[in-house]
């Protein structure tokens, strides 16, 4: 059972990355998943998250209580969720977006350069995928290829390669 | 009958439970959507009025709630199947009409996304507390169906069988599903159509000058025409004989006239055995049984297996379908229990209901939640303890403290005195 929590502004495709993995890991790797999200009433901007139980039995309770992954793309976002964090966690944030605090207990702490990562691809939607290849080396929650397929099924089909690319930039971010 | 290809998505997705509502109408052969989308519905209505016009259905996105119920119960009379979807503040402005619907036996649906709190509430949040709505909003007697979805993939199965239902028993039949089963997404299995049993409408096909539209069959449902297939129709919300027209009273010039009013109750009363669908589980040798609906069955499932590490026989009695009542069935539980637990997102409105059919002998706990969130399980746990241990017969029904409700009211308001 883990239980993950993707935290950011409406418009960065945070509640994207929780379906995203949820499909990899339910459709393409045989396992039970629940995604909820979580939104203001602004469509862009406002505070935004997305939590995904994975586990190898039916998930229940569908949401999270204490969270196992915690991946934060804005400063709000990561305020509000790091003390849901546990103290075995792991913590991966967007560094250019995000300031963290001294770690805690026994967290495991990355971080990526992700919006900047996808500037150089071209444009700056892609922060979210390649932040979703850096948590997949990082976390192996989910297998690489079923993430691959789970990032290709839910992109506009023009948009696959670069998805795909960004995906992988950030998957080889995390083995630098 | 089995549903028709051409509207069956079938395939394994990874989708909110609104969008398999979505799919989950069309493949049980809806052809019209009348609806105003709301939050936390909208996405259902996107969904039919995306995937709707290949099968060659309609969705109108209609001025207003009233007439988006009123466009629906038409369409029906038209002769397809039809459904609406909403949330709270539009169910609310529909429900002068679901009595008409009622009343002109009219097979639709109603999908309610329940969101929390009264009035515009909390769009995007959690709530349970249209229960009681959903059973006695509109005047006058009449009774209908409500079904309690607890995760999409049941979404997509349970909008087909309230699709079955309503042609079955010719009623408004209510999808009670709440703003976390509809946004949650999870793996929907779509099966292919041949797998997928659907109700046909129960159309008339004896001589046209015989017909008389609110005959009933040996099961208390009428059979229908199509509006505008040269039938002798008129459909009235007044109180009417098998032939339609008006009725003042039971007697007239010596003469005995059934009031429709006592079959529209019987229809549903009568079939109840058939219609109810319960999720049963430990009841055996259970102390106390735990009573949920939708999203708080799961939420209390895992509450029940705290209060299960501590030794404590609980069982857990699920009310896929609540309206109608499962009367017998708590009846029959609470001569054998202690007690029961029952947790909702509202201040309690099936918890009467429990201890109504419960008849004093079994203590009935609520554990409340005010909405915008769900239930801590360990509170469960908690008040499955107390109801264990509880020695006393408490002749009203125990509202449990939670941790939010100490923690938010002090564990409730006080007066000032």
């Amino acid at each position: 059972m883990a239980e993950i929590r993707f935290a950011g502004y409406g418009g960065q495709g945070i509640i994207r990355s929780g379906i995203i993995v949820g499909k990899g890991a339910s459709i393409y790797d045989n396992k039970f998943s629940t995604m909820n999200q979580a939104f203001g009433p602004e469509a862009r901007g406002g505070a935004c998250s997305s939590q995904v139980l994975l586990s190898d039995t039916k998930v229940l309770y569908p949401y999270v209580t204490v969270s196992d992954v915690l991946v934060a793309m804005s400063q709000e976002g990561y305020d509000m969720f790091e003390p849901e964090l546990s103290d075995k966690g792991t913590l991966l944030i967007d560094e250019d977006l995000v300031k963290s605090k001294p770690i805690r207990g026994k967290i495991k702490s990355f971080s990526i350069p992700s919006t900047r990562l996808a500037e150089e691809l071209g444009n700056r939607v892609f922060a979210n995928v390649v932040m979703l290849g850096f948590f997949t080396a990082a976390t192996k929650l989910v297998s690489k290829e079923g993430m691959e397929k789970a990032v290709a099924d839910s992109v506009p089909e023009r948009f696959i390669k670069l998805n795909l690319k960004a995906f992988q930039k950030g998957y080889d971010y995390y083995k630098e | 009958m089995k549903a028709n290809p051409r509207d069956v998505n079938s395939g394994t997705y990874y989708m909110d439970g609104d969008v398999a509502s979505g799919y989950g109408a069309l493949a049980a052969g809806c052809r019209f959507i009348g609806g105003y989308p709301i939050t936390p519905s909208t996405e259902a209505a996107e969904t039919f009025a995306r995937i709707a016009p290949k099968a060659g259905a309609v969705f109108i996105q209609m001025e207003d709630e009233l007439a988006s119920i009123a466009s629906v119960m038409g369409a029906s009379w038209s002769g397809v199947k039809t459904m609406t979807i909403t949330s709270g503040p539009g169910y609310s402005l529909m429900m002068e009409a679901i009595g008409l619907g009622a009343m002109i036996e009219a097979p639709f649906v109603i999908l309610n996304i329940q969101r929390g709190g009264p009035s515009t509430g909390v769009p995007t949040k959690t709530g349970q507390a249209d229960m009681m709505q959903s059973r006695w909003g509109s005047h006058g007697d009449y009774e209908v169906i409500a079904i309690s979805p607890d995760s999409p993939q049941e979404l997509f199965d349970y909008t087909i069988k309230a699709f079955n239902l309503s042609e079955k028993y010719r009623c408004p039949v209510m999808i009670m599903a709440d703003e976390c089963v509809g946004h949650m997404s999870e793996k929907v299995v779509i099966p292919p159509a041949e797998e997928i049993e659907i109700e046909p409408r129960r159309f008339y096909d004896g001589p046209k000058e015989k017909y008389l539209p609110f005959k009933p069959d040996q099961d208390l449902v009428p059979k229908m025409v199509k509006a505008g297939d040269g039938y002798n129709l008129y459909i009235t919300g007044l109180v009417h004989d098998e032939k339609g027209y008006p009725i003042k009273n039971q007697m007239e010039k010596g003469k005995r006239q059934k009031l429709p009013t006592r079959r529209l109750v019987d229809k549903i009363r009568l079939n109840a055995d058939k219609i109810i669908e319960l999720n049963e589980e430990g009841l055996d040798d259970a102390d106390v049984v735990v009573v949920s609906y939708g999203i708080s069955y799961r939420v209390a499932v895992r509450g029940i297996e705290k209060a299960r590490e501590k030794g404590i026989k609980v069982g857990s009695l699920r009310l896929i379908t609540v309206w109608p009542f499962p009367d017998k069935k708590i009846n029959e539980l609470a001569s054998k229990v202690k007690a029961f637990v029952v947790p909702e997102i509202n201040y309690g409105q099936i918890v009467f209901e429990v201890e109504r059919c419960s008849h004093g002998q079994a203590n009935v706990v609520l554990v409340p939640h005010g909405g915008a969130g769900v239930h801590n399980p360990d509170d469960i746990a908690e008040a499955i303890e107390y109801a264990v241990k509880e020695k006393k017969k408490i002749r009203k029904v125990i509202e449990w403290k939670t941790r939010l409700e100490k923690f938010v009211f002090e564990g409730g308001c006080k007066l000032n005195k």
